[in-house]
This record gives structure tokens, sequence and C-alpha cells, in this order.
């Protein structure tokens, strides 16, 4: 609730003189074909400065790629009986499913506290709106779980150092795209920091969707789901005797 | 070389999977079941999601099975009559076994129920299994005739009400026998991810008393039916059944499944036996294992 709010506001504390950003991306859409195995996303810009003022030495950039948010459940095992099974869940309904943070600095020495908390810079900053409403704590523990489990499956990472700022008005930074992302409209949002506050931000769009053959059958399971089985169980039915039959005439 | 699966979401190396496909045929062939008892574990044990291995298994285990049909069909080995009646069982109890499914998953439970009935099938199966084989095996060393006289009536199934004539099984029994056998087969063949080809050859031996000609025939015209039945309930219900890795595991089991057929034609059926007992138990050890030890995950996300 508090990020909307404060994205309106936003233009009111950035003030007319301050500098602008000028940022794109490599690709636009990315597309998902049968040799999918990742994508590596270059975004890149320019800061500009109004009036021709010299490019200033303490500019910060950070560069964030965020996939869809989705509501998800996240259980937790527990020994019972000898065996590991789940018991506790929890709801948590706004989980990007790609996050994607990268900076010229390690994050938390160029922004504050407040400001990183509002931007939502940093994986522990992200506010991923506990369903719940239960014990605060326990979400903290479900949170950490689901946190965890994102980062080493590469769907959330942290690089400091990540973005390089040539002559103090260039910028690029690298973001690696693993192949098991799910699809659907990306954000790349770049932020000019400055003595610890955000002082310009800019977002672009990236669309990552199943192209071809591969949308082709994503799609048929969900819309004919009864012709995608027969198809299924026919082919099982013709590979199964064509092999059956070339094997009879290999022995003849 | 990587090949993306369109329902799994994920990239796969091609040559795994088909060797995967491969390996499980060799068994299908050789020993006569579908195999999916190893396939559903292995893929999940890959990265691929569980309910997409359950689901893409289905389809496999059918294409396994055509040639077995077909071969046992030509030589008189499928009694038709005693098929339907386990078909129809199966049909019903996959059915059942997708509603289970939905409801299991749900309360987060279904790894869980899966892995504890695997656990407990191939366990109790596998040491029937070895039992009988180094029995028959220990008989055959010391020079002594194989006694092969079973209990032909099960009093049990004997009790049951109105009786049926199976001529090619030569039995004279209640189709509810069957039926029930069937059905259960039906529910595991949704929850699992197997044919239940290793539950009903023994219980079509032991139990039933089939005439040993038609079992292994039937038993796979059974599988069959219901796998294809099973796909097509994955397919309206979970929708996770991915072509390209059916496609995938089919190319490796079906011409895994005539190498392994005529391999088994070589080999002792006694060593045979005592070597799926050996792999049937040594998959539900692991599997027990798993129950116990602390998984490397103990969140999981679940999409909602």
């Amino acid at each position: 609730m508090r990020r909307p709010l404060l994205l309106l506001l936003a233009p009111l504390l950035v003030s007319a003189e301050s500098p602008r950003l000028v940022p794109d991306v490599s690709q636009r859409k990315i597309e998902i074909i049968y040799s999918f195995t990742g994508a590596e996303l270059l975004l890149f810009g320019a800061i500009l400065y109004p009036g021709g003022r010299a490019p200033s030495d303490d500019a910060q950039i950070a560069v964030v790629v965020k996939g869809p948010a989705e509501p998800v459940l996240i259980r937790e095992k527990r020994k019972i009986a000898g065996m590991w099974i789940n018991a506790d869940s929890a709801d948590f309904r706004s989980v990007p499913s790609f996050y994607a943070l990268a900076s010229s600095r390690k994050i938390d020495k160029i922004v504050d506290n407040r400001t990183a908390v509002i931007y939502e810079l940093g994986i522990d900053n992200l506010q991923l709106s506990p369903a719940s409403g239960g014990d605060p704590a326990e979400d903290r523990r479900f949170e950490q779980g689901l946190i965890d489990l994102k980062r080493r499956g590469g769907y959330y990472s942290e690089t400091a150092r990540g973005v390089e700022i040539s002559e103090g008005v260039l910028y690029r930074a690298r973001i690696a795209i693993p192949a098991r992302v799910p699809v659907g409209r990306y954000t790349a949002e770049t932020f000019l920091i400055e003595k610890g506050r955000v002082i310009a931000a800019a977002t672009r769009d990236i669309d990552i969707d199943k192209s071809g053959m591969e949308a082709f059958v994503a799609r048929a399971a969900v819309r004919h789901s009864f012709l995608y089985g027969l198809f299924a169980v026919l082919l099982s039915l013709g590979l199964g005797w064509a092999a059956s039959a070339a094997f009879k005439r290999l022995r003849e | 070389m990587d090949l993306y699966l369109p329902i799994a979401g994920l990239s796969v190396n091609i040559l795994v999977i088909i060797g995967l496909g491969g390996l499980v045929g060799l068994l299908s062939g050789m020993f006569g079941v579908g195999g999916g008892f190893l396939t559903t574990p292995l893929m999940i044990f890959y990265g691929i999601p569980p309910a997409v291995a359950v689901a893409s298994s289905a389809p496999q285990i059918t294409g396994a099975s055509v040639s077995g049909v077909l071969a046992h069909g030509s030589r008189g080995g499928v009694d038709y009559h005693m098929g339907a009646v386990l078909v129809a069982g199966g049909a019903l109890g996959s059915l059942l076994g997708g509603f289970l499914f939905r409801v299991l998953q749900n309360v987060g439970q279904i790894d869980t129920v899966v892995n504890v009935m695997y656990v407990l099938m191939l366990g109790g199966i596998g040491l029937v299994m070895a039992r009988e084989a180094i029995h028959a095996l220990v008989t055959e060393w010391r020079g002594e005739r194989p006694s092969m006289q079973g209990k032909r009536h099960n009093p049990l199934i004997a009790m049951l009400p109105f009786r049926w004539r199976f001529y090619k099984s030569g039995l004279y029994i209640s189709p509810l026998a069957p039926f029930l056998l069937g059905f259960l087969t039906g529910v595991m063949t949704v929850l699992m991810g197997v044919g239940g080809g290793f539950i009903l050859v023994p219980a079509m031996i032991y139990i039933l008393g089939m005439s040993a000609r038609v079992v292994v025939g039937t038993s796979l015209f059974q599988i069959l039916f219901v796998t294809a039945t099973t796909t097509l309930i994955h397919a309206l219900t979970t929708q996770a059944v991915d072509l390209v890795l059916t496609g995938l595991l089919l190319v490796g089991s079906v011409t895994g499944a005539q190498i392994g057929a005529r391999m088994a034609q070589t080999i002792k059926p006694e060593y045979l036996r005592l070597a799926l007992a050996f792999i049937v138990l040594v998959v539900a050890i692991r599997m027990l294992l798993g129950l116990t030890w602390r998984p490397p995950e103990i969140f999981t996300v679940q999409g909602l």
C-alpha cells in the first residue's frame, strides 16, 4: 500500500534541477524457444545533468529486474513420527517470481534503510504481503525460507558492483535470466542514487513469453485439454506400434 | 543437447531423458512390467516437478506396453473377457484416483502419501518376489523338482456372488474380484504414475489363480487401457502432461522395450525375477530413507 502512494508523491520529491535517466534494455522481448537455456539482459543508459552541470562523483546506479508477482503458498516440513512431512503453511499475496538487483556499490552502502524499503531495493526489503495475519515472527520464518529457496534456485539475486559507470554519465549492467523463469511481463527499473536518496527513476518493460512450438503446446494443454490428452495417447500408441513393427522387420 | 519442456517449464538434456526412457523400457521388456515405478522417481530426482513427472509417465507406459500386448495377443495370450472387467474397474479407479490426487494436493500431503505408498508396495512385493525366486533357485540347485502346486481357489474369492466363466484364464469366479483388483491398480496409476503391473501380475497368479499363459498378456492389456485413461484424466484435471517430455521418454522406452524382450528370452526366468526383486527393493529402501532423512528443502512453494 505504501509504495503506490510514494510513487505518486515521487515527482514532488524530485526537484526540477535534478538529473534525468535515459535507460534502455538490450531486449524488449525474450522468446522462449526449444533451445532456451537462459538469456542475458544488458541494461544500459545515460545520466543527463541539466544545464551542462558536471557529473557528480557521488552518483550511484541501481538496476532491478522484477518478474510478475504471484500469490504463493509455502509449506514447512517437520519431523512427525520419524518422517518429514508438511506441517505448517503460510500464504503470501505478492511474491515476485524473479528479482535481480545490480548496483554500482553494495546496496546498503548507498541507500539508507528507509529508502531501501520504499523502493524495494534488496531482497530483504521485498514486500511479500503475508496473508495469514498471524504471528509476525512466524511470517518472518516463512519469508526467510521462501527467500532462501528463491535465492538458491537462481530466481533472486543481488550483485554489488554489478553496474559499471563510465565518465559519470554512462552506465551498464548485465543481468542473467535463468532458463526456469516463469513467463510474463517483467520490469527493468533503474534508480539514480545520490547521498543515500533516490533522485531519479525510470522503468522499461520486458516481455518474456513462450513462442513457436512451445507456446502452441502450452496453450493447447490448457485450452483443448481433451484433444491434447487424446493426442498424447495416440502418440504413445503410434510410437509403441512403430517400434514393434520396426523390430519385427529387423528380425526377418 | 538441451531442450525446453513447455509444461514443466525448464530445459532438460535430451540424451538424459531418452536414456532414462531406454533404461526403463529395457526393464519393462525384460520383466513384463510398465516400469513407471522407476521413471517417476528418477524424473523427480532429475528436477522435474512431481505433478508433471507423474502425469507424463502414464503415456510412456502405454507406449511401452503396446508391443507386449501385440506380441501376446497374436499368440492367444490375452484373455480379453477378463481384461475388459479389469479395465472397467481400472477406469473407475482412475477417476477416484484423480479426485484423491486433487484433495491430497490441496492439503499438501500428496508427496508424503505417494512416498509411503511406494515404500509399502515396493517393499512388500520386492520381499515376496525375492523369497519366491531364491526358493526356486535353491530347489533347483538341490536337484529337486520345483513344486508348482499353488492353492487354486482362494476361499475369499470363491465366496463372492455372480460367478462368470473366463475360458482363457480357466476360471469360474465372480467378476467382482478382478473388478476390485483393476480398481485398485487404477487408483495407483493416477496417484503414483505407475502402471501397476508389479501388483497385477502377482495378484492374478496368487489371488485369482489365473492360468499362467495369459497372465502377462492380460496384465499388459489392462495397463495399456488404464494408462491411456489416466493420461486423459491428467490432461483434463492437472493439465500436467508434457508432450515433449513424453515424446522423448517414448523414443527411449519403445526401443528399450524391444531390446529387453529379446534379452529376456536368453536369461533364466528365476534370475530375472531375482534381479527385478533387487531393483524394486533398492528403490523402496531409497524412498524409505528419503522419508526419514532431513530433506534438503524444509520449505516448498506452491503457486495459488
